[in-house]
């Protein structure tokens, strides 16, 4: 309403940027799931490249491939299948461990990383479903690490009380640092994507200036690092203290079907699916925008501060500048793999933690560099961004063509042809 | 064009091919570099953030594990850490890799560190830059009172300024890089107590621990810019002490003429040869030396929980020659500066930081 005189000035600026934007997302969005296991191979295949060639004894037995090409060969499949084997033995189960609880334990790591994953890609999937691309997760997993952990270490509350409080305090921060992004989006119209990203550079400077204050730093230390959480406020172990799996996993799952509620069962998210899909017709259709941009953003980071939750009083338990690592940026792969719905999420943020946990074993025992694992997530994104070349590879039909041999009739794709 | 792309393609290929060209070790001898290994022993290390390359402590600790490796014969294993939530599953996996001892580089590891030696006691842990949470049989920190050093290098850097003013500044604000500006400041005002003189020090107070951070190890030139602004200031040595961004405060002091830099962890003077004329001295801190004894303890079963301090008097730490500055630095102050040394080792003179352990 009082945004009203300042719409047709902000519709101008937003028409070159928005639509190649949103056309970007949609094609994501998109593609299906053949084409998403797709490139998932191919980027398995690529890194296999890059992790043959950064391998030593590639390197010696390529000097002399031509007087006996056999050593090149079994060089380079020893180098990428010992990699691959260790990233499997150290994402999902290791047989060669001494006991049971070894052996399995991989599987709970996979799950104990894939908490802020899904948790900020669930936020960030509701973001890009109601049009906002919000690459603000990071600071928004921080914001929710330091009013969470803030919640943990200094107030003594009774166990359950003090837990749930903290998390609520996580949700809200993460809500709130989202939210500054939503309302100068609602009220100015500034672009999401610039506020989200300087927002994380300011949430990253702030965690390192009030660890350093008496009030988040550690008793005796001079140390940049908080005291640790009460166990009061810490999520229980859900196999014993042996296994760091805690219920931040539980929450994850009911966060997955509440997302699945909210944006395909409830009014709202009919309303963020509605101003996605096309603003200007949700505007005409009654929907007030703003008020969705805001709620969105809101809903976006309140999700994104539960991952921050899961890992100061769950995985890390002491808030330090390093808590949210790169979970923001990679929960943006994860929430694009997942087309942004809530089962491909869950799914795409288990098999980014299960790449996660296994590249500590890769690195470990072959030496295979961990940033592989970065670059094979990089790449399954930049294959997800390009359907055509990945149709084009592995000679898939093309969606369109698809769509022009069954409901068209055939005298239009010739007129179109002509 | 297109002929270009094609002989280019050409070109590489046959380069290729002729690199491919070399002939084939005899089978017998080539059992691989790596497992020159004659010993069972397996000393492991885990990075920091900054990973092995970062041209400071994590780079210096792999430097002295790894000479472990070649001189000692034990096994060698090093992983690094991307992020501090990878430091834990790092952990883990060395352990789970039966390494006999487990060396983790800064103090950000304490946590992770600290509770791994609870839970293996058979394993020995060491810690690089910090005390553990809790002391153990089994873990054994790695300290510098690094502030001794840097108390020497201010003195003289207050000795040899023609300006009056002195500088220094930080990567981030954390201990292990506060430890040298509080040494540096200390010995700076020493300068103006036993001189009468009023060289001042921009970057660093003591008092109030507050300073100059570039805020990254990384980006050099934040550490030019910063460099630059000292030095329109009046400073005329400037001791930066952010591992590689220290470079980009050595590239503004030769762009500006009659300004030095005092090097930190190694002697820049041989490990930056470009700047090599503009090296008054360095803070050197010996954290290869430190681990490599370690190891080196570890492997002979005489492995003890206690404390490494690395000191004047071990040699841990230490300030590196003039080398070119020899004939500027008065002879007055390199007295002063050898005597002042006696005193720290006697014990008799104490230099105090915050930021010690």
């Amino acid at each position: 309403m009082n945004a009203a005189p300042d719409v047709p000035a902000k519709d101008a600026q937003d028409e070159r940027l928005e639509p190649r934007l949103q056309g970007a997302l949609r094609e994501m969005l998109t593609s299906n799931w053949l084409v998403t296991v797709a490139a998932l191979l191919l980027a398995l295949i690529v890194s296999g490249v890059l992790i043959a060639a950064a391998d030593e004894d590639v390197h010696t037995t390529a000097s002399y491939l031509f007087a006996r090409p056999t050593d090149f060969l079994s060089a380079v499949w020893n180098s990428v299948w010992h990699a691959y084997v260790a990233l499997f033995q150290g994402a999902i189960v290791d047989p060669t461990a001494s006991t049971f609880a070894k052996a399995v334990r991989p599987l709970t790591e996979t799950m104990t990383w894939s908490v802020p994953l899904i948790l900020a890609g669930l936020g960030l999937a509701v973001g890009f479903r109601a049009g906002l691309f919000n690459i603000g997760a990071q600071g928004q997993i921080i914001l929710g690490a330091v009013f969470g952990g803030y919640i943990g270490f200094a107030f003594g509350l009774p166990p359950v009380l003090h837990l749930l409080l903290a998390i609520i305090a996580a949700a809200l921060g993460g809500a709130i640092w989202a939210g500054i992004a939503g309302f100068l989006k609602a009220r100015t119209g500034a672009n999401e994507v610039i506020v989200t990203i300087m927002l994380n550079n300011i949430a990253v400077y702030l965690v390192a200036y009030l660890l350093t204050t008496t009030a988040f730093k550690r008793e005796g230390s001079n140390n940049p690092q908080s005291p640790p959480i009460d166990s009061t406020a810490i999520y229980p172990r859900l196999l014993g203290d042996d296994f760091r799996l805690h219920a931040g996993f539980l929450l994850a799952i009911v966060a997955t079907v509440f997302v699945w509620w909210l944006m395909d069962r409830s009014t709202l998210g009919f309303q963020f699916r509605a101003v996605g899909a096309n603003p200007s017709a949700a505007r005409t259709a009654g929907i007030n925008i703003n008020r969705i941009y805001l709620l969105v953003m809101i809903t976006s980071g309140a999700l994104a501060g539960l991952a921050g939750s899961a890992q100061v009083l769950g995985t890390e338990k002491v808030l330090t500048a390093g808590v949210a690592a790169s979970f923001g940026f990679d929960a943006i792969t994860v929430a694009l793999l997942g087309r942004s719905k809530p089962l491909g999420t869950f799914l795409a943020g288990l098999l980014f933690g299960a790449l996660r946990a296994g590249g500590f074993a890769m690195q470990s025992r072959t030496g295979t560099p961990i940033d592989i694992v970065l670059v094979v997530q990089s790449l399954v994104v930049l294959f997800i961004a390009a359907p055509p070349l990945v149709r084009a590879v592995f000679r898939l039909p093309s969606p369109g063509r698809r769509q022009q041999i069954s409901p068209t009739p055939a005298p239009v794709t010739k007129e179109a042809a002509a | 064009m297109k002929n270009i792309v094609r002989a280019a393609a050409l070109g590489g290929a046959v380069a290729l091919a002729l690199a491919a060209c070399g002939s084939a070790p005899e089978e017998s001898g080539s059992t691989g570099g790596s497992d020159n290994a004659s010993s069972d022993f397996k000393a492991c290390m885990v990075s920091d953030a900054g990973g092995f390359e970062d041209k400071s402590f994590n780079q210096s600790g792999a430097e002295g594990l790894d000479r472990a490796g070649d001189e000692l014969g034990v096994q060698v294993v090093k992983v690094e850490s991307s992020a501090e939530t990878d430091f834990a599953p790092n952990v883990d996996q060395l352990v789970a890799q039966d390494c006999n001892l487990i060396i983790g580089v800064g103090f950000l590891l304490a946590d992770a560190l600290t509770d791994a030696a609870s839970a293996n006691p058979d394993i020995e842990f060491a810690l690089v830059d910090s005390a553990f949470n809790e002391d153990s049989d089994n873990a054994k920190p790695l300290l510098f009172n690094t502030q001794e050093a840097a108390y020497l290098a201010g003195y003289v850097a207050a000795g040899t300024s023609t300006t009056g003013t002195v500088a220094t500044f930080g990567g981030i604000s954390i201990p292990s890089v506060t430890i040298f500006m509080d040494g540096f400041a200390d010995g700076v005002a020493k300068y103006n107590e036993d001189n009468g003189a009023d060289v001042q020090v921009l970057g660093w107070d003591k008092e109030a621990q507050t300073g100059s951070f570039t805020g990254d190890f990384d980006d050099q030139t934040k550490g030019q810019n910063l460099a630059k602004g000292f030095i329109d200031q009046g400073a005329d040595v400037i001791m930066p002490v952010a591992g590689p961004v220290g470079l980009g405060a050595a590239a503004a002091a030769k762009e500006a003429g009659n300004v030095s830099i005092v090097g930190v962890d190694a002697d820049w003077y041989e490990t930056s040869p470009d700047y090599s004329d503009i090296i008054l001295t360095s803070v050197m801190k010996e954290i290869g030396q430190a681990v490599y004894d370690t190891v080196s303890e570890a492997a002979d079963g005489s492995f003890s929980s206690d404390p490494y301090v690395g000191t004047l008097e071990n040699e841990g730490i230490g300030i590196a020659p003039f080398h070119d500055f020899d004939s500027t630095v008065p002879d007055e102050v390199k007295t002063a500066v050898g005597d002042l040394q006696a005193q720290i080792i006697s014990g008799d003179l104490v230099v105090e930081s915050p930021s010690q352990n």
